[in-house]
């Protein structure tokens, strides 16, 4: 499904990732973790095409054709999706009437007809409630005003109206408390199929309590430095980043040494 | 000779044969007024950016004064029909309705007030109807002496709406006077506006400016608001001219103790729009709010000039003025807030925000408090900015292209004040009417 090449990326020429590789099938979980400022969040930014970071080097293939070359909402009408890790305020703009515009724009990239209003207003229900989000957040402007923890499940509301291929989560986990953190993940469990995949974000293990991940990857200083299954993240709960770091440069000497 | 010379006799001619087709039953004192009007205008002539004139810095009329503008000839039938009037302007059952055409009252397509109390007519009427009232409020807030415009609205002065609201009264469903410049070209408007309120009444009114054809036109409105204690009026006043109009408005409104207006002031479409709107806060407790709302392209010019005067203790203002500017445009505000000695207690705030869509437009905003009082609360903004590109680019993340994200966003911006409108059928009017404006921004 996503297939990322020695991915290079600057912002405002500063290198932030330095070749990054990673490969996600149909049906996965992965797992992204590293410590801040590691580059994380410019991946995700990168995947869903933010034209402030810059591509030097590498490619991405998404289901096939050349991801880089397609304008962010071509992407999205194609069925990525990113959980913003900050997502922006939108003053005036009403939360329903947004989410039917994209849902309307999907479908007609897809040769489908505008969703009718009712239909879309059922939808809509099905996953507030779902998301157990307080209804009242949907008729306000998007993410005006809104708590951390409401902006963070504004996004997952979205996620699930939109049901992507692709979902990449930039650190929903941070700002929810428990009960938040175990309906976000409830459900991204729901929207796992055999046909669409999932990359997890975070810092913390936390969230993989609930979303079992197949893989996870450490990324630090914009490469990632090691892979792993499941229990690389409670590796690093118990040892930290620095563990990590620590091995890491062990091998890189070993291998300079030898 | 120089051209002034010329058009000062223009106007002198032009006043002439204006005045010979009028009768003057009853309303000899509009007379002596009109002819000290002309005189004062010929006198001050029409104002220039020059002569250190900070009030016209920034908008030039010199289009207005080359445009040889002459008021619409006696007699002929207005070509506008009630469809007309109800695709131009926003409409709602219940509402009355006075329209002029030209600057003349067009009966025909006016609806008088369905309860035989409210008084609402055309001022030419009730300049002898209602002589005493009229007399004592007309030029009382809008004086003649220092404003060019009004100067030669008042010279001019013949048809117009009077809308006078007895003691406690109250009038539900809104009163609406409907300009309409037809397709004639180089015609002139100088409607003008007598509300008065007496106390604890209560009133909303609708000012609609609009043209049918693209013909060049001008139309110089004045409206002078009296509240006497208690009362309340909410005010809409919408400029929605063709692009080739010039339009010159002012507001005045007077307010004793304890009254209230509330004020948006629409404006969309025409070549240059200035409006002076002036809030006197008389009495205690007297407060008001005004909103603005304008979006100008190409060549256009929006320049809202407000003046609150704080002239009393406990006295309250609002103001929030909102702009999209695109094109080679020009966006003017200037907000002058004055607390005079005494007026403690005031408390006013004023933002004026502005979003810029390209990199022709201009935008010159000029909030001044001026406060001579200690005990205040006073504050102002003023912003001009761009788009935010991360807003751009989350919309578009989520599937919409580059153009609806924009225009989504511009529509978020103006959408703040259309939801202060509390009259659905003039929300409802200016969110379509906005939508299909910034639908390409
Ligand atoms: N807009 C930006 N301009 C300049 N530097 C940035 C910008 N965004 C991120 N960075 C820098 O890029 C690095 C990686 O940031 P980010 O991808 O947000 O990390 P993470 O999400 O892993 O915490 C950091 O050093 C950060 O300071
Ligand atoms: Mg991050």
């Amino acid at each position: 499904m996503l297939e990322i090449r020695n991915l290079h990326v600057a912002i405002g020429g500063t290198e932030i990732l330095k070749g990054v590789d990673l490969t996600v099938n149909a049906g996965e979980v992965h797992a992204i973790m590293g410590p801040n400022g590691s580059g994380k969040s410019t991946l995700t930014n990168v995947l869903a095409g933010n034209p402030a970071y810059q591509v030097t080097a590498g490619e991405v293939r998404y289901q096939g054709a050349d991801l880089l070359a397609m304008p962010p909402e071509i992407r999205a009408r194609e069925g990525l999706f990113l959980a913003f890790q900050y997502p922006v305020e939108l003053p005036g703009v009403r939360n329903r009437e947004f989410l039917r515009t994209a849902v309307n724009a999907i479908r007609q990239h897809r040769s489908l007809d505008p969703m009718e209003l009712k239909d879309f207003n059922k939808l809509l229900q099905e996953k507030i409630k779902l998301m157990k989000m307080d209804s009242s957040l949907v008729k306000r402007s998007v993410n005006e005003g809104f708590s951390g923890g409401e902006k963070k499940r504004n996004e997952m509301l979205q996620m699930a109206v939109l049901e992507p291929r692709l979902a990449l989560l930039d650190e929903t986990d941070s700002g929810l408390d428990i009960d938040a953190l175990k309906t976000v993940a409830e459900g991204v469990n729901q929207l796992k199929r055999p046909d669409n995949a999932i990359v997890i974000v975070t810092h913390y293990q936390r969230m993989l309590n609930y979303i079992i991940p197949d893989f996870v990857h450490v990324l630090i200083d914009g490469r990632i430095v090691r892979s792993g299954g499941r229990e690389l993240a409670l590796e690093l709960e118990s040892q930290g980043y620095e563990g990590i770091r620590g091995d890491v440069a062990a091998t890189a000497g070993a291998e300079a040494g030898g | 000779m120089s051209p002034t010379a010329t058009r000062a006799s223009d106007y002198q001619a032009q006043f002439e044969a204006f005045e010979s087709g009028l009768s003057l039953n009853g309303s000899g004192w509009l007379h002596q007024h009109r002819k000290a009007a002309l005189a004062r205008f010929q006198e001050l002539g029409f104002p220039t950016a020059r002569r250190g004139n900070e009030a016209w810095k920034y908008t030039n009329v010199a289009p207005i004064a080359r445009g040889a503008f002459t008021s619409a000839a006696n007699g002929q039938e207005p070509s506008v029909t009630p469809a007309d009037v109800r695709r131009l302007a926003p409409d709602a059952r219940g509402w009355t309705r006075l329209v002029f055409v030209d600057g003349r009252f067009a009966g025909s397509l006016s609806s008088p007030p369905r309860n035989d109390g409210v008084r609402v007519a055309n001022l030419a009427e009730a300049a002898a109807t209602d002589r005493d009232l009229v007399e004592r409020h007309l030029t009382r807030y809008a004086g003649y002496d220092d404003e060019a415009f009004t100067a030669l609205n008042t010279a001019f002065l013949r048809d117009g709406a009077f809308i006078g609201l007895e003691r406690g009264q109250t009038i539900d469903d809104a009163v609406h006077l409907v300009f309409v410049a037809t397709g004639r070209e180089a015609t002139a408007a100088n409607p003008r506006v007598l509300i008065v309120a007496r106390e604890e009444s209560r009133a909303t009114i609708v000012e609609s400016y609009v043209s049918l054809g693209d013909a060049a036109r001008f139309t110089n409105a004045v409206t002078e608001i009296a509240l006497e204690p208690g009362a309340t009026v909410d005010h809409y006043r919408l400029a929605l001219e063709s692009p080739a109009t010039y339009h010159v408005g002012l507001t005045r409104a007077s307010l004793g103790r304890d009254a209230t207006l509330t004020s948006a002031s629409i404006t969309l479409g025409a070549a240059l729009v200035r409006h002076d709107l002036g809030v006197s806060l008389d009495g205690p407790g007297a407060s008001c709010r005004l909103n603005g709302l304008y979006a100008t392209r190409d060549r256009q010019h929006v320049d809202n000039h407000t003046f609150i005067d704080h002239a009393s203790p406990h006295t309250t203002s609002r103001q929030y003025y909102k702009g999209v500017v695109d094109g080679e445009s020009r966006a003017v505000f200037s907000g002058r807030v004055l607390v005079r000695p005494g007026a403690q207690h005031a408390d006013a705030q004023q933002a004026n925000r502005n979003l810029v869509l390209s990199q022709g437009a201009e935008v010159d905003t000029k909030p001044s408090l001026e406060i001579f009082a200690d005990d205040v609360r006073c504050s102002h903004g003023a912003t001009a900015g761009h788009l935010d590109e991360d807003a751009v680019f989350y919309l578009r993340s989520r599937g919409l292209d580059e153009d609806m994200a924009r225009g989504v966003l511009v529509r978020g911006f103006v959408q703040e004040i259309i939801d202060t409108i509390g009259l659905n059928a003039v929300r409802a009017f200016t969110t379509r009417l906005f939508a299909a404006s910034l639908a390409g921004a």
